[in-house]
């Protein structure tokens, strides 16, 4: 790394940051020099670290190891407020934001000793609103704000305090693409006036179209810094970001077969505010195929996965699994039917945190062998089978009596997977199977998916790691607003057209 | 009985102690405060039962266990039934009604009082689940509410039903023929409730179902996460109401002990107040059946050892009423403190058994 710039023009020198937690290193030897008045996109995976090192420089947790330099001085950061005293601001995933107060109440609120809450706080609104052009009307309730002047409030929030750093995570995981263009010129407006922004992201496209240098992180470790964007491809970073990895789809043969086992006609999903969540899909996925789902986050996957599965009863449409109507079954009947499901968020509907791993090896299986028999429980059948999942999925437990609480969350998802492998199922639907597990476990899901695939196994995979999308899927449909939008072969798919067509950049192709 | 378990039964054990040494601290002080003699109240309360004591104690704590067990029932799925009050009234009132009648012989007439008594209390309690599952009324309200019910409708029917007892203004239900009670269980020179049989066959009930069969898995999974039973096939709107109306059905069992055992009758005399004990009762017994008997003995044995305390001490029983609100409390604060401490245990011990596998690493990938 050739650190010609002077110690003056580093913002955020961050050396040998390390965090451990029970059972998992999230962070080990971090090093990242931020310039002043650049913007530093941090990339990785989800579970890679990012979000536990952008903790520890907010103050939110104290590292292990290693030190932290802002504008060159080191600092002990005990909580948010000594980050907002060193001038760090923190513009989170989740706003933090009142409904029912305006923009100046929120923006004052808990900072009432810098300017007061009167004339001089609102012309201080007013005028960083103007400095950075956000564009922001002072005496707007929050609650009639779209999402990405929601956004700007946030960051308005972080300047008002005084921040010159400001860290930004996963901030275009909400917005639509027109209002990324906007966010990007205003992160541009801060760096110009010499603010130094950091970028937390996934999406290595964005990172690409708006970063002046690059980090890249992986198994919560830092492995390049990209100093010039243009030289570096996505595909690039891709394989930084997962160590060269990246399955190759070319090699595998197809299995995809001519018999239709699951067949979805016009699904639809209205919501309580009249806009529908999913407008009349439909699709069929063959036995031996993989569809993959693509589409930004929030786009309709999480409604689509819980109307297939019978969780939506609002859903509307033809739902037929090898030729059986589902339609209108309970969600335990479409389970007995043979579809195993490998739920998105593993602590809201996989898991019973506070339950031994053998009961939540039941979760879900309440109606078949091994684990109960004749509406009994068997326990030994049920702490027998958690076993050998334990032992096929390496899922990393002195055994199977402990609760599931105890895991890391790379071990909880492989014992939900090793779990909804059973019973030989003939559906898999699969939201983010290998979402914050190490690249040995990963690598390890996919090629039990494979293997199933092989046996006939059809699978609905969605996911926001789109190399994992491309490596396994047979074939790619991309949703937009709850629509599907286009279909990919991902023989000759690249991670950057399939990202265009997700924001609707593609659209009317 | 693996070491994992040992532990967990450790823990609970000393949550409970733990639990009862600060309530029998905070009630000192709270002697302390009003000036009364503290060592005379505890050597009072602590002093060994005479058997006519351990008597009242066993029959009391039958009645109280039933009624935590039936609070317990809903606790296991996040339900809180407060409403078991009115329910064991609705119940008992029904079944003095059905044994007074005497429509079949014998036990014959106690069975089908006992059914009826069940079944009112399961209908009286699924009123508020139909509420809760259909229409999202809070069980906490609408139990509370159908207590008052409970109250009116009790004295209302009563009034319609009852016989005047001779010599004495107490009206009551028909007398429950001789043959069809419960006849008691000798005791030195007393005799227990026969009925504490039908009580250990209720926790034994309770136990197996919850533990051993899919329902009880299905009612544990929605109490622990409702999210999570809803993705495994589970029907959260029919759990609700099943929870609600076995809670029901064993809160109609709480008054039948002294219905059958002693007073035969139901007037407007029956106890009352069972039911809220039965709150404290299933906290303090962790609602696990063996944990709610020690809890049933413990608050009738403290309710016991409190009677003679005007006489001998002067000091108002209702100081027990104090120790056993404050239990509550602290059981709450010991339990949670003990769980987050169990939890942080075994993150330990699986970092511990991660730890020894990553060195084991290398020679994997080698072989």
């Amino acid at each position: 790394m050739p650190t010609a710039a002077p110690p003056s023009e580093i913002a955020v020198r961050l050396r040998g940051i390390g965090k451990r937690f029970p059972g998992v290193i999230a962070n080990d030897d971090i090093n990242i020099d931020v310039r002043r008045g650049t913007i530093h996109a941090i990339v990785g995976e989800n579970g890679a670290g990012k979000s536990t090192l952008m903790k520890i420089l907010y103050g939110v947790q104290p590292p292990d190891s290693g030190t932290i330099e802002i504008n060159g001085e080191q600092v002990t950061l005990h909580s948010p407020a000594d980050a907002i005293k060193a001038g760090v601001g923190m513009v989170f995933q989740h706003f933090m934001l009142a409904d029912n107060l305006t923009v100046l109440e929120n923006v004052v609120l808990g900072a009432e000793k810098l300017h007061g809450i009167g004339a001089k706080a609102r012309a201080e609104v007013v005028r960083i609103s103007d400095a950075y052009g956000l564009g922001i009307d002072p005496d707007r309730l929050v609650e009639e704000l779209g999402v990405g002047a929601r956004q700007r409030v946030e960051i308005l929030k972080v300047l008002y305090r005084g921040a010159r750093i400001v860290i930004l995570d996963e901030p275009t995981a909400v917005l639509v693409p027109q209002e990324v263009d906007e966010l990007f010129g205003n992160l541009r407006e801060l760096k110009a006036e010499g603010l130094s922004v950091i970028f937390i992201s996934h999406k290595l496209d964005e990172v690409l179209s708006v970063a002046d240098e690059i980090t890249v992180i992986r198994r919560g470790t830092t492995v390049r810094t990209v100093e010039d964007p243009k030289g570096v491809t996505a595909r690039q970073l891709a394989e930084l970001m997962v160590g060269s990895e990246l399955p190759s789809p070319s090699t595998e043969a197809s299995t995809v077969t001519d018999q239709v086992l699951l067949r979805v006609r016009d699904l639809s999903l209205p919501s309580d505010d009249g806009r529908p969540l999913l407008q009349s899909i439909s699709f069929e996925i063959h036995r031996g195929e993989v569809l993959g789902i693509a589409g930004v986050e929030g786009n309709g996957q999480a409604e689509l996965v819980e109307s297939i599965m019978g969780m939506r009863p609002a859903a509307t449409g033809l739902v037929e699994l090898d030729g059986a109507d589902l339609s209108g079954r309970s969600t335990r009947d479409r389970r007995m039917s043979g579809v195993g499901y490998i739920p998105e968020d593993r602590h809201r509907h996989g898991l019973l945190l506070d339950a031994p791993l053998w009961e939540n090896r039941i979760l879900g299986h309440q109606f078949r062998p091994p684990s109960v028999s004749h509406g009994l429980i068997d326990k030994r059948g049920a702490r027998n089978d958690t076993l050998r999942i334990i032992d096929e999925y390496d899922v990393r437990t002195p055994g199977p009596d402990v609760l599931a609480r105890a895991l890391s969350g790379g071990n909880q998802q492989k014992l939900i997977v090793g779990r909804e492998m059973s019973g030989e199922p003939t559906l898999l639907i699969a939201a983010h199977p290998t979402r914050g597990v190490d690249v040995g476990a990963q690598a390890a899901i996919w090629r039990h998916i494979k293997d199933a695939r092989r046996n006939g196994l059809a699978v609905l995979l969605i996911s926001a790691d789109l190399d994992e999308l491309i490596g396994l899927s047979d074939r790619i449909e991309v949703i937009l607003r709850g629509r599907f939008v286009g279909t990919f072969d991902p023989g000759d798919v690249t991670p950057e057209r399939l990202g265009s067509a997700m924001t609707g950049a593609g659209e009317g192709e | 009985m693996t070491k994992a378990r040992l532990t967990a039964l450790g823990l609970g054990i000393a949550s409970a102690v733990l639990a009862l040494l600060a309530a029998f601290l905070i009630t000192s002080l709270v002697l302390l405060a009003a000036g009364d003699p503290v060592g005379d109240v505890w050597g009072q309360l602590l002093s060994w039962p005479e058997t006519r004591n351990w008597t009242n104690i066993v029959n009391n704590a039958t009645v109280l266990y039933l009624s935590g067990l039936a609070v317990a029932v809903g606790f296991r799925m996040n339900l809180f039934n407060i409403g078991v009050d009115g329910q064991y009234r609705v119940a008992a009132f029904t079944a003095a009604v059905v044994a007074g009648e005497a429509w079949l012989p014998g036990y014959l007439n106690t069975a089908l009082a006992i059914v009826c008594a069940m079944a009112v209390g399961a209908i009286w309690a699924g009123i508020a689940g139909v509420l809760r599952a259909t229409r999202g009324v809070s069980e906490v309200i609408s139990t509370i509410m159908l207590n008052f019910i409970a109250t009116g409708l009790v004295a209302y029917l009563l009034r319609q039903v009852a016989v005047r007892e001779e010599g004495s203004n107490q009206i009551g239900t028909k007398q429950i023929p001789e043959g069809s009670r419960i006849g008691g269980i000798p005791f030195g020179d007393y005799t227990i409730y026969g009925f504490i049989l039908i009580a250990a066959v209720a926790g034994f009930a309770f136990w197996f179902v919850l533990n051993r069969t899919r329902f009880g898995f299905d009612l544990r999974a929605t109490g622990r996460s409702t999210t999570a039973a809803v993705a495994s096939g589970i029907s959260v709107k029919k759990m609700t109401i099943a929870a609600m109306m076995i809670s029901g059905a064993v809160a109609g069992l709480v008054g039948l002990p002294i219905l059958f055992g002693d007073a035969y009758t139901y007037g407007s005399t029956f106890q009352s107040g069972l039911g809220f004990a039965g709150i404290a009762i299933a906290l303090l017994g962790r609602n696990n059946p063996i944990g709610i008997a020690f809890g049933a003995l413990l608050f009738a044995y403290l309710d016991e050892q409190s009677n003679p305390l005007q006489i001998l001490v002067g000091v108002s029983p209702d100081i027990v009423a104090i120790t056993q609100g404050v239990i509550v409390l602290t059981v709450v604060i010991s339990y949670e403190l003990v769980r987050r401490y169990g939890v942080r245990l075994e993150q330990r011990e699986v970092a511990r058994a991660l730890a020894t596998s990553r060195t084991d690493e290398p020679e994997e990938v080698k072989s």
